[in-house]
This record gives C-alpha cells, structure tokens and sequence, in this order.
C-alpha cells in the first residue's frame, strides 16, 4: 500500500470522525425576538464550514453561541472535550490608550515561541509588521495579524467571522488559499462566515445559508466548473473561489414573515414552521424558484473587491 | 533628617502610587475613570458607616465601595439605563448618604474634610501597613491574572472563545479599584484619588510600547510626582494631597513636551 499524500488533495472530512463542535436546535433570543433559532451544525475535523446569510441574518451571532461568547436560550451545544478554538471575530477596535505591537498582540492569550509568532505572520504575509502599532495598522493588514494570531496556537477549531473584510481581491484569494493550507496540514476544523451570498471559498464542504434560521445548505460548485464565472474572476480565483447557488423552498418577507414557495411562483402565505425543509442533512435540491428577499438572484454580479470598504 | 510624620507620608505616599500605577492603565484602558470616581464616593460612605456605626475604618470602606460596585454589576444585568447613568446613581448616592451619615454621628471628632483632600501627613504606621497589605495584595492578583485581565480588555470576545472568563476578569478588576481606592483615601483623599489612577497611566501612554512597560512608567510616574509633590508641600506650606496631583500634572504636562517621533507607537 503506497501512503497517501495528504497535500495532493484536500482530505474529505470523515462522516465517522466525531465532531469539534455541534449545535442542535440552538436559538438565541434578546429583547423578546428571537435573533437565531433552530440552527443546527456541525464542524468535524478537517471540515470547512462556511455560513452565508444578508445583514442581520444571524451569522456571527450563531457562532458567537456555538463558542460560549454569548449565552444561548434554546437548544445544545456540545464540544469536544479539550478543544483548543482560533478565533477572529468579526470587530475589534483596539483603544489607543493601550500601546499594543503586533508581538504583543500575538501573544494576547496564549505565550508563544518566537518562531511559532514568525512563521504565522508570514504564513498570513505580514511578518514585515511584527513591531508595528495594531492601530496603524490598516484594515487589511490587522484582518492578516488576527488570523496570525488565531492560527499561531495550533487550534483544533478554527472560527473566522469574515475574515477577509477590508482585503483587497487578491489578498481574498491568497487567504483563502492559505486557510485550505491550513486545513490540509493541521486537520484543523473551520468555521468561516463570509459576507458574500454567493461568491465562497472553494475548498468549502459545506455552505450554510442562514435567515435566523438555516434557509438552504450544500456544497458549492467550484468557479473552475462555472465559464462564467471563470471568465470574471481570472485564473487566479479558479482554485480559491467558488459559487454557492441557493435553493430555497421559502421565502422571507420584510416583515419578518416565512412563507412556501411553490414551483409556479405562487406564495403561500401560512406561519413556517422552523424546519423549514431544507436544513436535513446533506446538500437539499428542491424544484423550487429562488425567493430570497435581499434580492440575490443566480446571476448576481460577484463583488469585485470581495470586501467592504475598510 | 526628616521628621518622622514625612517619612510615613513619603512610604505611604508611595505605596499608594506602586500600585495605581498598573491599576490605573487598566482604569483608562477600559474607560473606568468615572468608575473609580464611584468608588471615592463610596468609600466615604464607608467611613461615615464606619464611624456611626463604631466599626473599624480599613474594613468598612472596602466593603462599602466593593458592594457599591457590586451594585453597579446587578444594575447593569438588569439592564434599561447606561453604565454611565447607574455610575451617575451611584456616585451622587454615595456622596450624600455619606455626608448624611456623616451628620448623624454623634460628637463627630473625625475632621470629614481630611477624607475629601486626603490627610497625609498624619497617617500612622497603622495606616502605611494597610496601604501595603491592600497595595502588594492588589498588585499580586494583577500579576497573576495579567494575561487574563489583558485579554479581557483587548477584546472580551477573543478571550472568552478561547476560554477565558471576560466576566470574572471584570469582577476582579473592579474589585481592586475598590481596594485601592479604599485604602487610598486616608493618603490623598475623596476628591483626588481618581487623579492618581489615571494622570501618571496617561503620562505613562506617551512613552510605552508595551501593556507591560506603561503599567511600571506609571507607577514610576506616579512615585515621582508623591516625592515631588511632598517636598513642594514641606517647603511652601502647601496642602500634600493637592501639591501631589499638581506635581502629577506637571509631570503629564512635561510628556506633551516629548518630541512626537520618539513617542510610542505614532508613525
């Protein structure tokens, strides 16, 4: 038997494999509304999991539970005993009162060997700035150093709350190479939220396409099967970027409502019931138009710079 | 030599800048001047407590100020008005029912206005040994939870994804202010202790690269301007406690001086 190179392809993550974490029928409620509810997911090891939604859907709330951050109302949350979490969360503004470098900075948590500190700024394309000021660092620069610093403890869990805003397009690309590198030499487990309702990271197994509740999930198509898409992004995003087509049964009304959608476009307008039918297991294709109130049809133009203004 | 009554002053004076210098940077970093404020407040109405009700001071005031906080926390979770509007409640609350209590002390032989600038040149070793035993007690829980309570400020979700506990960082930090506040109140009093928390950590911002250097400069910062601030008082006959807190001042002032590109941090 020859060994296999775990570097020529992305290890699938093993069904058998327990998972790092996992959240069952979890809701979070403030104020009297619910914010999130009914969410079930899980990471196994070696897994990337990326959550999708529009403004507001949910998205860093849901992880921000699943992690403990926030405390949840409704549902389990089980983690793997031990396990050792990387996060980035999606804001951080370092006062200016607090004289903090980026050596500094990496440490925050946990103590690490200079050279670990090293290898994940370059890892992240920012060793130039170990000495640097965290807050003259630009947008794209301090998304670089939390990664870094997120990636330097070796954690079992990688969670990354939009990891790329205020990156510019190549930056994405890179980053996302460099998170698939992570997951294929540390076996880590990923949870990534991206602002981006269709455009993801290729080497995802599985998008989440969250409304307060999970709309829809599968894999996406890679960019390199989509000629279309190919042609906008250039051959760099070939490998890097992938598209998530979406297949709802339901849609949202401003309101707040959920109401079916059935193939000739008719609305039905009865109370949905959180299941919604498409969050069972594995990728869900129904017969179904795509009613999405944010408005993103199939053919919606990718963003260019794949990141808000910083 | 120096008499005896400024020795004690000057060992006071400076345990009680050894440990508001690190305390201090924390109360800036996460905006806790108001805060400490609160406490000052609160620990009046403590010694007020105190005296009426016979107990003894050191004690009283800690606990008076740490269940003010206490209260400020349970306020907080049950949520509807601002941290700064409770502080607000708080600190005006404080005040009044200490000066209240304060009045209905029988034969009040205590001079309350020593409470509010601080008495330091009476202080008894009694005096110099809790501002010690508070002082190195406080400055020992920082070192040991310092990479926590840093975390925690830097950013509280960070710390608790990865398993720390941001809301107990937070107990302890206001738990401390508490204590030094408390102890500190004999030294520089009601009204300017707050100065000696945050003026040496903001002078201390300008010339540090480090969490772990501002935290000493302001201690050293806050020493000078005690030894400073004591001789001025020796030899102009002026109050200690405010000459301090001038001394402090001047010493903020001389930092703005420092050329902008040998500060810290500024490209």
């Amino acid at each position: 038997m020859t060994r296999s190179l775990s570097s020529a392809s992305a290890p699938s993550p093993s069904a058998a494999a327990a998972p790092l974490i996992e959240a069952a029928g979890l809701g979070v409620r403030r104020d009297g509304r619910w914010l999130v509810r009914n969410v079930s997911l899980s990471v196994r090891p070696g897994e990337i999991v990326t959550l999708i939604g529009p403004n507001g859907s949910g998205k860093s709330t849901t992880v921000k539970a699943m992690l403990g951050v926030l405390s949840a109302d409704e549902g389990r949350i089980e983690r793997r005993a031990g396990l050792k979490v990387g996060y980035v969360p999606q804001k951080l503004a370092v006062d200016w009162t607090l004289p903090l470098t980026v050596e500094r900075m990496m440490r925050l948590v946990a103590n690490h060997p200079r050279a670990a500190i090293e290898e994940s700024l370059a890892a992240t394309g920012v060793a130039h700035l170990v000495g640097a000021e965290m807050r003259n660092l630009s947008g794209g620069e301090f998304q670089r150093v939390l990664l870094a610093r997120a990636i330097a403890g070796r954690p079992d869990l990688l969670v990354l709350d939009e990891p790329v805003q205020g990156v510019d397009f190549n930056g994405e690309v890179a980053l996302y190479e460099l998170i698939g590198r992570i997951r294929r030499e540390t076996g880590c487990g990923i949870l990534l939220v991206s602002h981006d309702l269709h455009i993801v990271m290729a080497e995802t197994d599985t998008v989440i396409c969250l409304n307060g509740h999970v709309c829809c999930q599968g894999p996406p198509r890679i960019v390199a099967e989509s000629d279309e898409y190919a042609r906008l992004f250039g051959p760099r995003a070939r490998g890097a970027l992938a598209v998530y087509a979406h297949h709802h049964d339901h849609a949202h009304l401003p309101d707040g409502r959920v109401v079916s959608v059935d193939t000739d476009g008719t609305v039905h307008d009865h109370l949905h019931d959180a299941a919604c039918g498409c969050d069972g297991e594995g990728p869900s294709h129904h017969d179904h138009h795509h009613h999405h109130h944010h408005g993103g049809a199939h053919s919606h133009p990718p963003h260019g710079t794949g990141g808000e203004a910083a | 030599m120096f008499a005896e009554f400024f020795v004690r002053a000057l060992v006071a004076g400076l345990g009680v800048a050894l440990v508001s210098g690190p305390l201090g940077c924390f109360v800036i970093w996460r905006r806790m001047a108001y805060f400490g404020e609160t406490m000052a407040h609160a620990s009046l109405l403590g010694v007020s407590l105190g005296l009426l009700l016979d107990l003894p001071l050191p004690p009283t005031v800690f606990a008076t100020a740490v269940l003010v906080a206490l209260a400020l926390l349970g306020l907080e979770r049950l949520g509807g008005l601002s941290t700064d509007a409770l502080l607000g409640i708080l600190s005006h609350a404080s005040l009044a029912l200490g000066l209240v209590a304060a009045a209905l002390v029988p034969n009040l032989r205590v001079d309350l206005m020593s409470f509010l600038f601080g008495d330091i040149l009476a202080v008894t070793w009694f005096d110099v040994a809790v501002v010690f035993g508070g002082g190195l007690g406080a400055l020992g829980v920082l070192a040991l939870f310092w990479r926590q309570l840093l975390a925690s400020t830097v950013s509280p979700e960070i710390a608790s994804a990865e398993g720390m506990k941001p809301g107990i960082a937070r107990l302890i930090l206001v738990v401390l202010v508490a204590a030094v506040v408390a102890v500190s109140i004999k030294i520089v009093g009601v009204l300017l202790i707050t100065a000696m928390l945050v003026i040496p950590a903001a002078t201390a911002r300008r010339v540090s690269p480090s969490p772990e250097v501002m935290a000493v400069a302001s201690s050293l910062c806050g020493m000078a301007a005690v030894v400073a601030g004591l001789f001025a008082s020796l030899n102009f006959d002026l109050p200690p406690g405010p000459a301090i807190v001038a001394a402090a001042l001047l010493v903020f002032l001389a930092s703005l001086a420092v050329p902008r590109r040998l500060i810290m941090g500024s490209r």
